[in-house]
């Protein structure tokens, strides 16, 4: 198109001026911003990091944003897993670069203090990869959504499984800081209510421990039948390393167990563990098609839940985006997390679920098993299924969490 | 079955000798880092870096040319060491005029360098390397379960120490060093090549923090931080047993160890700090360290 003089005025004199110039380069199309912070060097870089924003791309080119007369905008930073970095972060995007979602945020610390943001803000946070079930209790509020799996979720399907099938005695061996203290109370909970008892645990510090031995031997004369491990990433796989070298004869409950995990520990150790995760790239056709298409964006890696968890949130919001219109979910992040809780998800990651008024994501969580060596058939063949629990039954039940948005 | 401080015998047993195999990495890294400190006078911050390399060789040379752990125990040191003597000529011998902290400043930068070109490359969950099939399995001590390969991890940490400590106190080798040490010129006046010598100081060094990255593969997974976790430990053992003394790092690094075990049954939370508390009361009561001569 060429531009004359005399059309440059007369649109000059047709709109105000600071409409005009963003016009003039966005051809009015409007554009939504999405920031995707995450660990990008640390402990969760692995389980989320790159493959997060890859999975993120991956929705915004299937969803086909251009197609539907939509910009996007994607940014992404490293929240270093510090509480202060990650706020910062969040406010600078709000404020200064037009984000209106922020994605992920791997670490309960950061994220706590990334949804008080989102709220101050009237933003939109959907979190994929912290654990802390305060997230939709305590802490809940009408910006956020907690996508993937939390504390309740793993300690009910991991731990109640355990006292079922006769692990009626628990050691912990907990990371010394909010997240392990949440899993380990979580967890405790189930095991007393189903008649099981805690004989004792430990609280070491983090970060910095790379031996558990010392800890393994005190849970092994404990004489508790399960060794419950509070904790996550390195400090998971050292523990199982070690309590395999040891000799450690009691029955390893990960309680918090990432695909990329596995792979780190070899299944030549880690297998027989018993782990929840409400993802597993090979558990159905949709979840293999998805995996498929991601794999070589990610180096050949198969995804995590978290990763999966980035895609599906990231879809139902443009899906949202489409209903109520670009505009308007850039005014009113509120406004737009409500309607993302009428709309029902589906996905090939998930399937079929729906979002709680809590800004809880429903849908089910699945008990896995670690193959042996022997069974797997590639090089990321490592899970087989045990059990499923419903949707309606793997999260805290809507009362149970002390959430303000919860009207009794 | 008897108790100490409501402690079963066996459980306190069990925690003295898995303190000791801590110590025995302890004693290694800091015992390299004695000998920079003695000879350089450079205070090697990415010690920890390339003990974490010495690891990644070995699981590189497994991985990718199919050379198993023996091998890899000799191999590893020696490429590592290499790159070492490389690091050496070309960036830190030219901070040797300056103060100590333009070398621990430069060190500091180079190791996060290091660990964020291996975080890139490799990921940060770590990788898994097997126990060598001659150690696998464990033996039965009464009052524990000892894996076999932590067995050997303490004997070849204290063959390697007292070798190493016999090289710089018993031969003319070690003589020259010294020497060199106290006064370079005149050293170098009765035709050492003294610039060499301490180059071929620095690669040794790091050949032992290598060594320890190796004997630590199959331990820990293989990850770009396993140094990082180390190495602040490894310092205020350094410190406490006496700047630059050999005797003092290893005697030190094996005491720390079992002082680390022992808090990890009293009290688990302060397992990580106990190290610097013992720091401070040694530097209170004797400055130069346990084994530091006076200046």
């Amino acid at each position: 198109m060429s531009l004359t003089r005399r059309t440059l005025l007369a649109t000059a004199a047709a709109v105000p001026a600071p409409a005009f110039f963003s016009g003039a380069r966005a051809q009015a199309v409007p554009t939504l911003k999405i920031g995707c912070l995450t660990d990008m060097s640390g402990p969760y870089k692995d389980l989320a990091g790159p493959g997060a924003i890859a999975a993120l791309n991956q929705a915004l080119e299937e969803y086909g944003v251009s197609g539907k007369g939509m910009k996007v905008e994607v940014l992404s930073a490293d929240h270093l897993n510090k509480p202060d970095v990650g706020a910062t972060v969040a406010r600078q995007w709000f404020d200064r670069d037009g984000v209106d979602l922020i994605v992920e945020v791997a670490n309960s610390g950061v994220a706590l203090a990334v949804a008080g943001v989102a709220k101050e803000k009237n933003k939109v946070y959907l979190n994929s990869g912290a654990a802390t079930s305060d997230l939709t209790g305590s802490a809940c509020n009408a910006n956020t959504i907690h996508w993937v799996y939390d504390t309740y979720m793993l300690a009910k399907s991991t731990g109640g499984a355990m006292v079922k099938t006769g692990g009626d005695s628990w050691f912990f061996i907990t990371t010394d800081y909010a997240f392990g203290k949440a899993l380990q109370r979580d967890t405790t909970d189930f095991v007393q209510g189903a008649g099981g008892k805690v004989v004792g645990s430990v609280a070491y510090p983090f970060p910095g421990t790379s031996d558990f031995s010392s800890y393994l031997i005190q849970a092994q004369a404990s004489g508790a039948k399960v060794l419950g491990l509070a904790n996550a990433g390195t400090d998971t796989i050292n523990s199982i390393k070690q309590a395999k070298e040891f000799g450690i004869k009691m029955r390893l409950a990960g309680l918090l167990l990432f695909l990329t995990d596995i792979r780190s520990l070899g299944l030549d150790v880690a297998q027989g563990i018993v782990l929840t995760d409400s993802f597993y790239w090979d558990m159905n056709d949709r979840a293999r098609a998805f995996s498929d298409r991601l794999s070589p964006k990610i180096g050949g890696a198969r995804p995590t839940m978290v990763q999966a968890g980035v895609y599906s949130s990231v879809l139902h919001y443009l899906k949202t985006a489409s209903v109520m219109g670009v505009a308007k979910v850039k005014l009113d992040g509120a406004a737009t997390v409500a309607q993302m809780k009428q709309i029902p998800t589906d996905d090939d990651c998930f399937g079929p679920g729906s979002i709680r008024a809590d800004g809880r994501k429903l849908h089910p969580a699945y008990l896995w098993e670690v193959k042996k060596p022997a069974e797997s058939k590639g090089p990321w063949d490592f899970y087989k299924p045990l059990a499923t629990t419903p949707a309606d039954q793997a999260f805290r039940p809507l009362d149970k969490g002390a959430c303000p948005l919860v009207k009794s | 079955m008897i108790t100490i401080f409501g402690v079963p015998g066996p459980l306190l047993f069990g925690q003295l000798l898995l303190g000791l195999i801590n110590g025995a990495f302890y004693a290694m890294l800091s015992l390299g880092l004695a000998v920079i400190f003695g000879m350089l006078n450079i205070i090697n911050f990415a010690h920890g870096a390339l003990f974490m390399m010495g690891a990644f060789v070995a699981w590189i040379l497994l991985d990718s040319l199919g050379i198993g752990y023996f091998p890899a125990l000799i191999l590893a040191p020696l490429i590592v060491g290499a790159f070492g003597v490389v690091l050496e000529r070309t960036i830190i011998s030219r901070l040797y005029k300056l103060d100590h902290l333009y070398g621990l400043l430069l060190t500091f930068g180079l190791s996060l360098v290091i660990e964020g070109l291996f975080r890139n490359a490799y990921g940060s969950s770590g990788l898994p390397y097997r126990i060598p099939d001659v150690l696998q399995g464990a033996t039965n001590l009464g009052f524990m379960y000892m894996p076999n390969y932590r067995g050997w991890v303490v004997l070849a940490a204290v063959v390697v120490c007292f070798s190493t400590w016999a090289i710089i106190e018993k031969t003319s080798l070690g003589a020259t060093l010294r020497a060199a040490t106290e006064n370079a010129p005149l050293v170098q006046a009765f035709g050492v090549n003294v610039p060499r010598l301490i180059t071929l100081t620095y690669g040794a060094g790091v050949a032992l923090a290598a060594f320890a990255g190796v004997l630590a593969a199959p331990i820990y997974s293989v990850n770009p931080n396993m140094g990082s976790n180390f190495i602040n430990t490894v310092f205020a053992v350094v410190v406490i047993g006496g700047m630059g003394s050999i005797l003092g790092s290893i005697l030190t690094g094996f005491g720390l160890g079992v002082i680390e075990g022992l808090t990890k049954v009293f009290y688990p939370q302060a397992s990580a700090t106990v190290v610097f508390f013992v720091m401070i009361i040694i530097l209170l009561a004797r400055p130069r360290g346990l084994f530091g001569k006076a200046a």
